[in-house]
């Protein structure tokens, strides 16, 4: 039972971090239908960009708290500058091409990405020390001690601060609403006069920040980090965005959440070195016999 | 607007983008961390940033510039599209005397070992991409998991020679059958899926194939591989420098000097025979009902739909077809190598099957030539630029997708059409 809650707690943390990356997928499928393949790899480079704004910072010897702030404002600034570069680089003037067109220049575009920070960061694994230790613990009289530390306490409450002001801003704002006027219907959108290039824009700027905020956690969390880890997270996040729906946003967050915790009861107890193929499987039964998700709407076909 | 006022907005365009470069190139490429003793460093590299910035700079004026004269560089459209209608006309003297050049290639003066591995390196290549070009080009599904086909193909010959010490020419079709039965067992359930759906979970089937090779120790050993795999032998002859007592040996049997290049040369003609069988069987099966639907349903699968056509069974032939000819490919590879490990099927090498086919032109059997030669051929002469390599490989793919969405070579024109009578 206390090993149980130890997975939970695990899950859950290892859930927000696929949940944030999960949105940028989501979003982008919902509002120009493609299934964004770099999106895994702009994550990865917001890991990258924490961790040097990390080390820069941990030089100064300002207090954590503050260091963590700005790291994280950084983080978003720079590796949303990639979102929006990416989308207008290699999507934007594919609008209107054959269907499978965008695909493969994301899959090209998360080639070059990899590869382009291998050749200027180098090849092998960044170890980083941990910065934010200890932790709460619980069912001490027990044998397995529960341990909750404040690394995972800090990941799902920052990970609920943003979604609540990322919630507010698409169903409260001005932005929010050109945003979800777009996915219904880009032509009369734009009658309307909406900028829809700028809404879409924007919709990559957003989903790379909350992904590279994802790719912040990951470094505080697993502390190793090198440039081939979008392509395995990138896809859970995409799994779990089908998993909760593709294009409903509390579906991405829930599959998030569903993807963390199969893959650490997954891992917990049946089998580690599977612990991917899991991931995998998921995403291919869900495809298969469930395509809609858990809060997703049927496609419906058109002639 | 008047011409200075267009400069300046020219000028105020560039300088963004100079500024967004350099929040693209400034953590990244500026601030590369390394590790020394304990901790994590950053060294700055101020010069490179101020480079990679200028030349976005001038990059963005010059663009701005030529879209002031309106005059669109069609310099390069041009040069392709007179080679694709050359194609057209000459296509079948020029695959001739490809085909004739490569098979005496061996026989040049030139040709050494070294140049002939090559060789024999694009020939793979040129058949994956043409066993991949049955299911992307011709059927019109992206399959990113292609590799998964080559490993099953790899490993089975890999275990039954090991196992079994069957020969080569017996594991060939086995290993194409067994790739044609993973083929239909992922086909089944997924070829219902829309085509973007489809990718992703062709992509996941391979990424599960390569973890299990990495994890089932006792089958496929793990991440070390399988080593000592039986080289093919000609006709029953082995290429041995000391045969065993009374058995033939390849020099012995045609009295000749021994050397290895007998077996480099042995392969290569066997992968050309290999992806010419391919290539061939590609060209029939075009005029073929089967190959028609094919078309027809990457054109229009609704219209197919509605025309009979079952669109499930006819995406499963190709799927299963094109697993075939990467099983052959696959078996090929590890009667090469003598050796197969799960490293060699990961997911870029899918990656580099899919931009063959689709630099080439999805459809186009000779584009795929062309491609490979281009990218394996041409970038294998610069190995230590591995790296550069692999961005230039994925930049292309985004090029070609904007300004050349059919590929270099365009041919996706079916191979039938109804001719319009009214118009002649």
């Amino acid at each position: 039972m206390e090993y149980f809650i130890q997975q939970l707690i695990n899950g859950i943390t290892l859930g927000s971090i696929y949940g944030l990356i999960a949105i940028g997928y989501t979003m982008v499928y919902g509002i120009i239908g493609m299934i964004n393949f770099a999106h895994g790899d702009i994550f990865m480079i917001g890991a990258f960009i924490a961790l040097i704004a990390l080390i820069l910072f941990g030089l100064t010897g300002i207090a954590l708290p503050i260091v963590l702030f700005l790291v994280l404002l950084i983080t978003m600034l720079f590796t949303a500058c990639y979102g929006w570069s990416v989308e207008k680089l290699a999507y934007k003037p594919l609008r209107g091409s054959f269907r499978l067109a965008p695909l493969i220049s994301a899959l090209g575009m998360s080639i070059v990405l990899q590869n382009y920070v291998q050749v200027s960061q180098g090849a092998r694994v960044k170890p980083l020390q941990p910065l934010i230790t200890g932790g709460l613990e619980f069912f001490k009289d027990s044998e397995f001690i529960v341990t909750v530390s404040f690394l995972q306490i800090f990941i799902v409450i920052l990970t609920i601060i943003l979604m609540s002001m990322f919630t507010i801003l698409i169903t409260k704002t001005d932005l929010g609403r050109a945003q979800r006027a777009c996915e219904q219907d880009r032509t009369m959108t734009s009658l309307l006069g909406i900028n829809v290039d700028r809404t879409i824009s924007i919709t990559f700027i957003l989903g790379s920040s909350l992904a590279s905020v994802a790719g912040m956690m990951f470094v505080l969390y697993y502390g190793v980090i090198d440039f081939y880890i979008g392509f395995l997270a990138g896809v859970k996040a995409f799994t779990a965005a089908v998993l909760g729906g593709i294009g409903s946003l509390p579906g991405a967050m829930l599959g998030g959440l569903l993807i963390g915790l199969i893959e650490t009861m997954w891992s917990g107890y049946i089998s580690i070195e599977y612990k991917d193929v899991a991931a995998f499987s998921v995403l291919i039964i869900t495809l298969i016999f469930f395509p809609t998700g858990f809060l997703g709407k049927p496609d419906i076909e058109k002639v | 607007m008047k011409p200075s006022s267009e400069i300046k907005s020219i000028i105020k365009d560039s300088l963004f983008t100079g500024l967004i470069s350099l929040a693209l190139f400034g953590p990244i490429v500026g601030l590369k961390t390394s590790s020394k003793g304990q901790g994590l460093f950053v060294t700055p590299h101020v010069g490179i940033v101020s480079l990679l910035v200028l030349a976005c700079i001038i990059g963005r004026f010059l663009i701005g510039l030529n879209s002031l004269r309106k005059k669109e560089i069609s310099f390069v459209s041009n040069i392709t599209s007179t080679i694709s209608s050359y194609m057209d006309n000459k296509g079948k003297h020029v695959a001739i005397t490809g085909v004739l050049f490569a098979i005496v290639f061996p026989f040049l003066p030139f040709t050494d070992r070294y140049v002939l591995d090559v060789s024999i390196m694009i020939l793979t290549y040129i058949m994956l991409g043409w066993g991949l070009n049955i299911v992307v080009g011709l059927a019109g599904l992206l399959d990113l998991g292609y590799v998964a086909f080559y490993a099953v193909g790899a490993y089975s010959y890999a275990l039954i020679a090991t196992t079994f010490g069957w020969s080569f020419w017996i594991c060939l079709p086995l290993a194409g059958v067994f790739a044609a039965f993973f083929g239909i067992l992922l086909g089944f359930p997924v070829l219902r899926l829309r085509g973007d759906y489809l990718a992703i979970v062709t992509l996941g089937f391979g990424e599960i194939i390569r973890i299990i090779l990495i994890n089932w120790y006792e089958v496929t050993n793990g991440p070390d591989g399988i080593t000592g795999i039986p080289r093919p032998s000609f006709f029953g002859l082995p290429f041995k420098k000391f045969p065993e007592e009374g058995e033939a040996s390849f020099h012995t049997f045609f009295n000749l000097e021994y050397s290895t290049m007998h077996r480099i040369i042995f392969l290569y003609y066997l992968i050309l025979i290999l992806a010419l069988i391919t290539n061939y069987f590609t060209l029939k099966i075009r005029k073929l009902p089967v190959g028609r639907a094919w078309e027809a349903l990457r054109e229009d699968e609704i219209a197919c739909k509605s025309l009979g056509v079952n669109p499930t069974n006819t995406k499963l032939t190709a799927f299963a077809i094109g697993a075939t000819f990467g099983g052959f490919a696959g078996s090929f590879f590890a009667t090469r190598q003598a050796f197969v490990s799960p490293e060699s099927f990961t997911f870029i090498e899918s990656a580099i099957i899919v931009a063959i086919v689709v630099l080439g032109g999805m459809g186009s059997q000779t584009g795929v030539v062309l491609a490979s030669i281009f990218l394996i051929g041409i970038t294998e002469i610069f190995r230590d630029l591995e790296q550069y390599r692999m961005i230039a490989f994925g930049g292309a793919m985004v090029l070609i997708m904007i300004f050349k969405p059919k590929g270099i070579l365009a041919n996706r024109k079916p191979t039938i059409t109804l001719k319009d009578h009214l118009n002649e």
